[in-house]
């Protein structure tokens, strides 16, 4: 017997992207409805601005859209379209690229507080204190774009080089340099921030 | 050295925080709003595209009536461009001759 309409969840990728392909646009809806809380996820990590991360899940999902057909299949389609998030993020972030002198000149007395605490006995600090929590924040705002997309893919989310150069479309060296680069530029900032304190 | 350690807790942290996958009610129907428009597209972006279309055939043409022009010389070694010069130019000013009404 054939059914009259199917609920969203029962129907698989495949059949949505070939009824989307077919110039059914109202199939892409739940591709939306269910990969929005992970791009939502991926997005919050370049942006800090609920207004900005919104834009930035909106762009992802009408490229999504508009390179439907350059979707081949052989892979899930929550890879292709993480791939579009974090290149999307990457974008945003060389757009909204902050200057290089940006410098940790508003901390806070608790920021403060952990930094000295850290550096004065490592032992004494927990890395879950709020303090830790926002002043990292601040230091990955700091850094260059491709510095911090290196940094949040490889030290934050665990990933390996090889998935970054996937994900990314750079190569696996160049994934190397960056990250070699990125650490390098995070302990500059941290350094500074070092003879700030005790110079 | 206690700026590693300083290094190694701020990336601890980072790594603890929650990964935060809230989306804002109704999300989708703005993106499927915001695709609608887009899909339909406006009176002057089809133009300009069909423009930007058009300027490759208009270039080969360009390119093939100089070509033309060029091999028009005869093989006594004669250029006869001039009257083609003047046939181009006929015809240009043919509406405002007013001999020829």
């Amino acid at each position: 017997m054939e059914r009259q309409s199917e609920p969203a969840s029962e129907i698989t990728d495949a059949e949505l992207i070939a009824r989307v392909r077919n110039g059914d646009e109202a199939s892409f809806e739940p591709l939306v409805r269910k990969y929005q809380a992970r791009v939502f996820a991926t997005a919050r990590r370049y942006a800090r601005r609920e207004d900005e991360v919104a834009d930035i899940v909106q762009e992802v999902f009408i490229k999504a859209y508009q390179k439907l057909n350059s979707f081949r299949g052989d892979a899930p389609f929550e890879h292709w379209l993480m791939r579009l998030a974090v290149r999307t993020c990457y974008d945003h972030l060389r757009r909204h690229q902050r200057s290089q002198e940006s410098t940790f000149t508003e901390l806070t007395t608790e920021e403060n507080d952990w930094i000295e605490r850290t550096l004065a006995a490592p032992e004494s600090t927990r890395d879950d204190e709020e303090a830790a929590k926002t002043l990292v924040r601040k230091l990955l705002d700091m850094l260059s774009p491709p510095a911090r997309l290196v940094i949040t893919l490889l030290e934050i989310e665990g990933r390996s080089v090889k998935e970054i150069a996937a994900l990314t479309g750079w190569s696996v060296s160049l994934v190397k340099v960056r990250a070699f680069r990125a650490r390098a530029e995070m302990r500059r900032h941290l350094e500074r921030l070092a003879r700030d304190k005790y110079l | 050295m206690k700026l590693a350690e300083l290094e190694k807790k701020l990336l601890a942290a980072a790594r603890n925080l929650p990964e935060d996958d809230r989306v804002p009610y109704g999300f989708e129907h703005r993106v499927m709003a915001r695709l609608r428009e887009r899909v339909a597209p406006e009176g002057w972006a089809l133009w300009a595209r069909w423009l930007w279309q058009a300027a490759v055939p208009c270039l080969a043409l360009t390119v093939l009536l100089s070509a033309l022009a060029v091999l028009s010389v005869d093989s006594t070694g004669v250029n006869n461009t001039s009257s083609l010069d003047e046939q181009f130019q006929n015809v240009v000013f043919a509406a405002i001759d007013y001999d020829s009404w």
